[in-house]
């Protein structure tokens, strides 16, 4: 058994200490909003925080986790959609499919933070995850809203 | 001016004969997801609760390509309830058999989300909002002449008000009417608007379930594991190597060709898998490598027997006879689809029953094969739709997931069972993007006027792969998509007077499927690059040239006149920069693009904008067909600029991201799209302008560094200058 601290709540997990920390996610502690997309931390669907980091969970094994590490996933980014990246997805209508926007919303909460007043350039070389449907220039267009929002 | 269409019942009424008369109201049969709905069903379509909410039924399925959200805009307008009321609701292919397909076909593809779909939702919506004024009337002892409603609020004409919910189930028991009375477009006050979509809030919190996310009490995951080369078989496996790993309930041979390890959860299954012995009987594919490929296709490029898709005039003597000849060879290489969400089903399978939870294009299919995988009657199975975690034409090529699942379901009777594929499984057994090349040939008359083409198609058909039952006589039409005659679904948009576009079929050892934009992707590369490079050899300018090739074409015309516009193609680039542009006509729309590029002295390319413009007719959501050109850009400069699938002994060499690397924001382009329906008829939108950005962009290129790009991806080719 190890403890995680995911979304402020402390969790008994029972998993292969080589077990990817997004299996753990979804697996184990049913955080479905985290998602699988390549394993190889290409695509970025798998993106949460820890300790306010953005990390792509798939190369995180569980027993490099440390109790006292916060992680946040997408069901713990706020409790109401009140996140200023939320609103402002939910005001442009960024997503279409939706499966790599919790990734999405992920990395561009964190890269927030680094890059309040953002320039086209900086989310350009910023976000680098994946998205298939081609979001793209939604996404660029609903951090600098976000950041507006903030 | 407005239209009056007699109503089919058929096309939508609820219950027939059958059901003994045209009650409305019934509870559907086997209705699972509305169970609990007691409430009145105006029809088919519409659903109104005594809170006033409408749902509204959704037969095709979303895949982020906003047809859900239209398809409620057209019910809404028709039947003038609150758009803030509307939700939806998916009917299943089960109930869809059981009221004598009511709901017509639920296939999502081809870009027919809205346009196969919008006569019967509208005549629905208009219906229901006659019933529910007759109802009003009822109660009130008025003529329903004298009643008017907007937003779902009926007004008697003593100004005494009613909602659709107070009358909803008086309505349901009226007779339905025979006539309706659609709006005109122009009339339109929620469709044609950029209204949001109905679906975006539960993407936003990990709330929205995926087929991935579903989970069910007592429920197995499997990893599954096909053979590396098409046609390869298993021989042997060593299940015991494996047993006492974590988790492991089951190893099971499936078909001929996979075996599948079933676990506690996916994770490890799917270790267990990857620790599993395995021989395989490779068979004979695999020595198959891009040099057979190649001389695969380029035998076809001048094989003397070819199927012939569009003649006009004698295009040898027209070829024979001319001043100047241009030729060229095109390639464009297999492509995969790469849904984020790799592909993955579950299933319950029981003595008497069948269910599966599937994210597919064509849930009708995919119950067909269920019913028949399992060996039980299609009302004792039924398939539970879930939004897909993309498509693009993979979860419509091919149920080869839910096949697995229902086998594998049926090792486990009374097990639901969820199969995962990873993704490198999901990338080496695609529904690849079909591989072909062209021979093009050009006659110019002195004056530079182009009197002959001739397009000679060599390589893979889609249909010989997936469907060969639909096959003409050999020859698959679908080739020759957007270089028909005539063609709703896509139509040459150039008079030559002598032309000939024909196929050789050459079929390498790889699934083909449907892949976003299909056969348009390429043959709009071949002939709108080519038509660049006859433009030279005319010695006219690109646009000009096509213009003069265009005078039967006005539609046509007109995007590719908007996109010029758009770009400025009559005054100067800025320093540095240069400019594409093409034309094509797919899937019933117009469309056009035009691209601004640079080449910096690295040989790195920035494609600073391109300018869409579309026609599909008529416009339900401006701006998410803006989204769908923008992500459509995306996918298909994927293709132009950076991926392929190869092969190699028989094997697909791409197994992920990191080798099939696809458009991130750092290659995105900005898009100024311009959406000018020019009404009459109804196109797709999910589509068609992937077939211009690539083409657009490439003759920029050639205009920046003097190279031509006849083989794709870009990526192949070094741009640096000499």
């Amino acid at each position: 058994m190890q403890t995680l601290t995911v979304n402020g709540n402390n969790l008994e997990v029972d998993a292969e200490p080589d077990t990817p920390l997004l299996w753990v996610l979804r697996e184990q502690l049913g955080l479905t909003g985290t998602k699988y997309g390549c394993g190889v931390a290409a695509c970025g669907a798998c993106t949460v925080h820890i300790d306010g980091m953005p990390v792509r969970s798939c190369q995180v094994q569980l027993q490099d986790v440390r109790p006292e590490e916060t992680i946040t996933t997408i069901e713990g980014l706020s409790p109401d959609l009140s996140h200023p990246i939320q609103q402002a997805w939910l005001e442009l209508d960024v997503p279409q499919c939706g499966y790599c926007q919790s990734g999405q919303i992920m990395a561009a909460a964190a890269f927030l933070k680094d890059y309040p007043d953002p320039t086209d350039e900086d989310i350009k070389a910023g976000m680098t995850n994946l998205c298939r449907c081609g979001t793209y220039n939604r996404i660029k267009a609903g951090i600098k809203r976000a950041a507006e929002l903030s | 001016m407005t239209q009056v269409f007699k109503l089919s019942r058929r096309s939508f009424l609820a219950g027939t004969a059958a059901a003994g008369g045209l009650s409305l109201g019934l509870a559907l049969p086997g209705a699972a997801q509305d169970a609990s709905d007691s409430t009145p069903e105006l029809n088919a379509w519409v659903v109104i609760n005594p809170d006033n909410t409408v749902v509204v039924r959704v037969a095709k399925i979303e895949m982020g390509q906003g047809t859900l959200t239209g398809l409620a805009q057209l019910v809404t307008e028709e039947l003038e309830c609150d758009w803030d009321n509307v939700t939806w609701s998916y009917p299943t292919p089960g109930e869809n058999v059981a009221r004598d397909r009511v709901w017509g076909s639920f296939g999502t593809f081809g870009s027919q989300g809205i346009r196969t779909s919008q006569q019967m939702v509208r005549e629905g919506g208009a219906a229901a909002r006659a019933m529910l004024l007759q109802a009003a009337a009822n109660r009130w002892g008025v003529d329903a002449g004298d009643v008017t409603v907007a937003k779902g609020v009926i007004t008697g004409p003593d100004g005494a008000t009613l909602t659709y919910g107070d009358v909803a189930t008086e309505a349901a028991a009226l007779e339905v009417p025979t006539e309706v009375t659609l709006k005109d477009p122009s009339e339109w006050t929620v469709a044609g608007t950029s209204v949001l979509r109905l679906d975006t809030a539960d993407k936003l919190d990990g709330s929205r379930k995926f087929a991935i996310d579903l989970t069910q009490p007592g429920m197995m995951l499997g990893a599954v594991k096909q053979t590396p080369v098409l046609g390869g078989k298993l021989v042997s496996y060593d299940a015991d190597a494996v047993m006492d790993m974590p988790g492991v309930q089951k190893v099971m041979q499936i078909g001929e060709d996979t075996v599948v390890v079933v676990a506690d959860t996916w994770w490890r299954a799917k270790t267990a898998l990857d620790a599993l012995p395995i021989e395989w009987d490779l068979g004979e594919n695999a020595t198959f490598g891009m040099d057979d490929l190649d001389a695969m296709l380029d035998e076809g490029l001048t094989a003397s027997d070819a199927f012939v898709g569009n003649e006009a005039g004698d295009v040898q003597e027209a070829l024979s006879g001319a001043a100047q000849v241009v030729e060229a060879v095109y390639h464009y290489p297999s492509q995969h689809h790469a849904t984020m969400e790799p592909m993955n089903a579950m299933a319950l399978v029981t003595d008497d029953r069948c269910d599966v939870w599937v994210a597919t294009q064509n849930a009708e299919t995919d119950l067909a094969v269920a019913a028949e995988t399992a060996g039980l009657e299609i009302p004792q199975c039924d398939i539970h739709r879930i939004n897909l975690g993309g498509g693009f034409g993979r979860r419509a090529s091919a149920s080869d997931y839910t096949v697995i699942a229902v086998k594998v379901a049926m090792e486990m009777k009374g097990t639901p069972v969820k199969v995962i594929w990873s993704r490198e499984e999901d990338s080496t057994h695609g529904a690849y993007h079909p591989t072909t090349k062209a021979r093009m040939r050009g006659a110019l008359d002195a004056d530079g006027n182009l009197t002959g083409m001739h397009i000679r198609i060599s390589g893979q058909s889609i249909f010989a792969g997936l469907m060969p039952f639909a096959l003409e006589d050999g020859m698959d039409p679908l080739t020759f998509q957007g270089l028909q005659a005539e063609s709703t679904e896509g139509e040459f948009g150039y008079t030559v007077p002598n032309l000939l576009v024909d196929h050789a079929m050459r079929n390498p050892p790889l699934r083909p499927g449907f892949w976003r934009g299909v056969n348009n992707n390429q043959n709009a590369f071949y002939l709108e690059c080519f038509m660049d490079e006859l433009a030279d050899a005319a010695g006219k300018d690109p646009l000009e040239f096509r213009r003069g090739l265009m005078q039967d074409h006005p539609l046509h015309l007109a995007v590719l006149e908007k996109v010029a516009e758009g770009i400025g193609w009559d005054t100067p680039a800025p320093e540095g920069r240069y400019r594409g542009l093409c034309q094509h006509m797919g899937y019933g729309s117009y469309v056009a693009a035009a691209a601004e590029v640079s080449v910096d002295d690295r040989g790195n390319l920035t494609i600073h904008k391109i300018v869409a413009a579309t026609d599909p007719g008529h416009v339900v959501n401006p701006q998410q067909i803006e989204a769908q050109i923008e992500g459509s850009f995306a996918y298909g400069l994927s293709a132009g600029l950076l991926s392929q699938v190869t092969i190699e002994e028989g094997q697909v060499q791409e197994e992920n991201f990191d080798t099939y690397p696809i458009v991130s924001m750092w290659e995105m382009p900005e898009v100024e799209s311009h959406l000018i329906p020019s009404g009459g008829f109804w196109g797709g939108v999910g589509e068609p302008t992937i077939f211009v950005a690539t083409p657009a962009v490439m003759n920029a290129v050639y205009r920046a560094t003097g190279k031509r790009i006849r083989e794709l991806p870009l990526n192949k080719h070094d741009l640096t200058p000499a």
